[in-house]
């Protein structure tokens, strides 16, 4: 009789580790994990993205366990995690626990991880539907009925935005923890990342809807640039005025189901985005049953 | 991790499959010497894509289905704005079609250079990783960055990002790039495809296991190009052609108890899609300094060795770069970088050749766009079958390794197929009890 595998590596990691000849000088740099949860692979692939940066980075830290990187498993503590990923699942609430307990410094990196990413949408939703829709026996699934941000189980030590993140930004999170010093991340918004480029505005030039003046910076205010309007991918700034620009994306045309929409994506579950949905989508719903009303016989 | 079970028997299991895009395990039961059970193990969580889109707009999935997977959102993209336009009657221009392919050769660029070399390679040189392999082999590591480097910049620049590009939308791109960015480009590229061909060298130096299979490949074809962005057919090496648009006649998902996947059946029976695939089906519309690569590495036009998947990706990523070159040579400015589109009511499908596989998305719509029904099937679901296939077999020949190397040489069987557990739409969370 054997039991069902254990699939995460947290306790006991399968691969034979070889740190032979170099277990002295990997002992002197931190031991750096990088962990997943639900999500797409893009945040920490953004770490294997960094081609002219990855060799002086795994000089500077020791990557004791990256599986998606190496089979090498080196057991925690680890003095930083990499967080990517939301959890929605039971097992994942358990894991994410013992992957704190075993770091030093955690870091959330991406929309999913500090966010719920776009599987948070499924908070709105029934999610025995979505189990309906997609899979002929949901019976079979374990799943949450939510999707949550990582901070909403553990304490976490920074969170790094976007959808993905942006690897410059990536690669100043792991200097500054190097360097025992906090981040250098704007918290302004997009706005200001199009103004220092010399973008047009867009929604102005073109009336395309833009979160831009909600969003955190980070992308390089990348959409605007390509003639789009900003969607939002790296979540709210800090204290967005949401009912601005609501009134903004009323002005220029948009019908509710649209705002509500805009908002819900890659960051729906970050309180401010949520909640500027949530309004917009109560409004809508005041503003069909007024409009209903008298058939109805009156609303109070 | 090993358990002798009562009976003599003994299990092996992997808990995290390593360097795989995604999260899975394998699980290898083996009694008297022969293999008795093989499962690939899929705990990736489920994200319900196919779920959330219903009701979204039919401009909305190549931003939403790119974060599906971050190694190869163009994929995505491609079939996803492929479906869309089929469904609205439209069609775009050959401009925005090249401009499509060569977006997706900048994902072909950097996929492929990903796993052959940084996924890959490790295994039949021995190492852990590519950054242990780095230190024996500093000049190929920095040639292998370099590539995929060569990739990310392509995608960053028509795409706007090389992980979920903002610059695709239905009815083509919000803005072309100029001739004037593309040849900023192009000495990387071209130094691109010497370092590929050179590669493809370097790989078929490898040790490869003698195992074969005489698996059904399915792939797309075009008459005029090797299959990426888009293909006109499906084409099975069983003799069976088919439109795009009748893919969902031929292919049916199932669901089963005993695995932790949605499998796949074409026209019935188990198939392989992906570079061996493509390659096979495909050979005659390599480009002939492409095809003498192959030959030279020892290659047939068809290969039926998986082991050998990482010389014919190698082959791929060396007509990527020439497709590469290719385009911006025939580039000019000026073109419309979209064609105007309207939703009308209907069902149509997209397919492309995502690195790794076909991948096609079938969705319904309203009249105002709204989409009613979603459904992505991505390549690694579609390989779920041959993967375990492969893994018995596998699990059988070398059955007398001790399990160090028996679970090595069973993790490199999966690792040929560079599957994207990420590409999550469909893998469930269930554990299988045994016994």
């Amino acid at each position: 009789m054997t039991t069902a595998p254990e699939p995460h590596g947290v306790t006991e990691p399968h691969a034979h580790s070889h740190e032979h000849d170099e277990a002295a000088a990997a002992s002197s740099r931190p031991k750096l994990a990088v962990w997943k949860f639900a999500s797409c692979d893009g945040c920490q692939l953004s770490l294997l993205n960094c081609e002219d940066e990855l060799l002086s980075i795994a000089e500077a830290v020791h990557i004791a366990y990256f599986p998606e990187a190496t089979r090498a498993v080196v057991e925690g503590p680890y003095e930083l995690s990499l967080v990517e990923g939301s959890i929605t699942t039971p097992d994942d609430v358990r894991r994410i626990h013992e992957i704190r307990a075993q770091s030093g410094v955690l870091v959330t990196i991406g929309a999913c991880a500090t966010a719920g990413g776009i599987q948070a949408l499924r908070n709105w939703a029934d999610v025995d539907e979505y189990r309906s829709v997609v899979y002929a026996h949901p019976e079979y699934l374990k799943t949450l009925d939510t999707s949550t941000p990582i901070a909403s189980h553990v304490d976490v030590d920074y969170e790094l935005r976007g959808c993905p993140v942006d690897k410059k930004q990536l690669i100043e999170v792991l200097a500054a923890f190097l360097n025992g010093r906090k981040p250098r991340i704007a918290t302004y918004s997009v706005c200001v990342e199009c103004k220092l480029k010399g973008n047009v505005c867009v929604p102005v030039a073109t009336g395309q809807p833009c979160l831009g003046p909600v969003t955190q910076a980070g992308c390089g205010a990348l959409c605007p640039s390509y003639g789009r309007g900003c969607y939002g991918c790296f979540g709210p700034q800090d204290s967005a005025n949401t009912e601005s620009l609501t009134r903004q994306l009323v002005e220029l045309g948009m019908p509710s189901d649209d705002i509500v929409r805009v908002y819900r994506t890659f960051n729906a579950g970050a309180p401010a985005f949520a909640a500027a949905s949530d309004a917009v989508e109560v409004g809508a719903t005041v503003r069909s049953t007024v409009d209903r009303a008298p058939e109805q016989g009156g609303v109070p | 991790m090993t358990h002798q079970l009562k009976d003599g028997g003994q299990v092996l299991n992997v808990g995290m499959l390593a360097r795989v895009e995604g999260e899975g395990g394998m699980h290898i039961e083996i009694k008297d010497r022969q293999v008795v059970d093989v499962k690939l193990n899929i705990f990736e969580p489920p994200r319900f894509y196919e779920g959330f889109l219903r009701g979204r707009t039919y401009t909305e999935p190549p931003d939403i289905t790119a974060r599906i997977c971050g190694i190869c959102p163009v994929a995505y993209q491609s079939a996803s704005t492929e479906a869309m336009e089929n469904i609205c009657g439209i069609v775009t221009t050959p401009e925005i079609q090249l401009m499509r392919r060569l977006l997706y050769c900048g994902e072909w660029i950097e996929s492929h250079a990903l796993h052959i070399f940084m996924l890959h390679a490790p295994d039949f040189l021995g190492y852990e990783s590519v950054l242990e392999m780095a230190k024996t082999y500093p000049d190929v590591v920095k040639m292998a960055l370099r590539l995929k480097k060569a990739g990310n910049d392509l995608m960053e620049l028509v795409g706007g990002r090389a992980i979920h590009p903002v610059n695709v939308k239905v009815g083509g791109f919000y803005r072309m790039p100029t001739v004037a960015e593309l040849e900023d480009l192009r000495p990387d590229l071209e130094r691109g495809i010497e370092d590929a061909l050179a590669a493809v060298e370097l790989v078929a130096g490898f040790d490869f296991p003698e195992m074969e299979q005489d698996y059904t490949y399915v792939s797309l074809r075009h008459p005029d190009w090797y299959p990426l962005e888009r293909g006109n057919e499906i084409v099975a090496t069983n003799g069976v052609r088919f439109p795009v648009a009748e893919i969902p006649q031929h292919i049916e998902e199932f669901h089963v108890a005993h695995s932790n996947a949605l499998h796949a059946r074409f026209d019935g029976g188990t198939y392989f899609v992906g570079p061996l695939a493509r390659y096979s089906n495909n050979f005659d519309q390599l480009s002939p300094r492409c095809q003498e690569a192959a030959v030279k590495a020892g290659l047939t036009e068809t290969c039926r060795n998986p082991f050998k998947s990482i010389i014919v990706r190698t082959v791929e990523l060396a007509y990527a770069f020439e497709e590469a070159v290719r385009i911006i040579d025939l580039w000019r400015d000026g073109h419309a970088p979209s064609v105007p589109i309207a939703p009308r009511a209907g069902e149509g499908v997209g397919a492309s050749e995502a690195p790794r596989g076909t991948i096609w998305h079938r969705y319904c719509i309203d009249a105002d766009g709204v989409i009613e029904d979603a459904q992505i099937v991505p390549p690694t679901s579609q390989n779920q079958a041959s993967i375990e296939a492969d893994l018995r077999l596998a699990a059988q020949q070398w059955v007398d390794l001790d399990d160090h190397m028996l679970t090595h040489r069973c993790e490199e069987a999966i690792r040929n197929y560079d599957p994207c557990i990420s590409c999550a739409t469909h893998f469930l969370d269930l554990r299988v009890k045994r016994s």
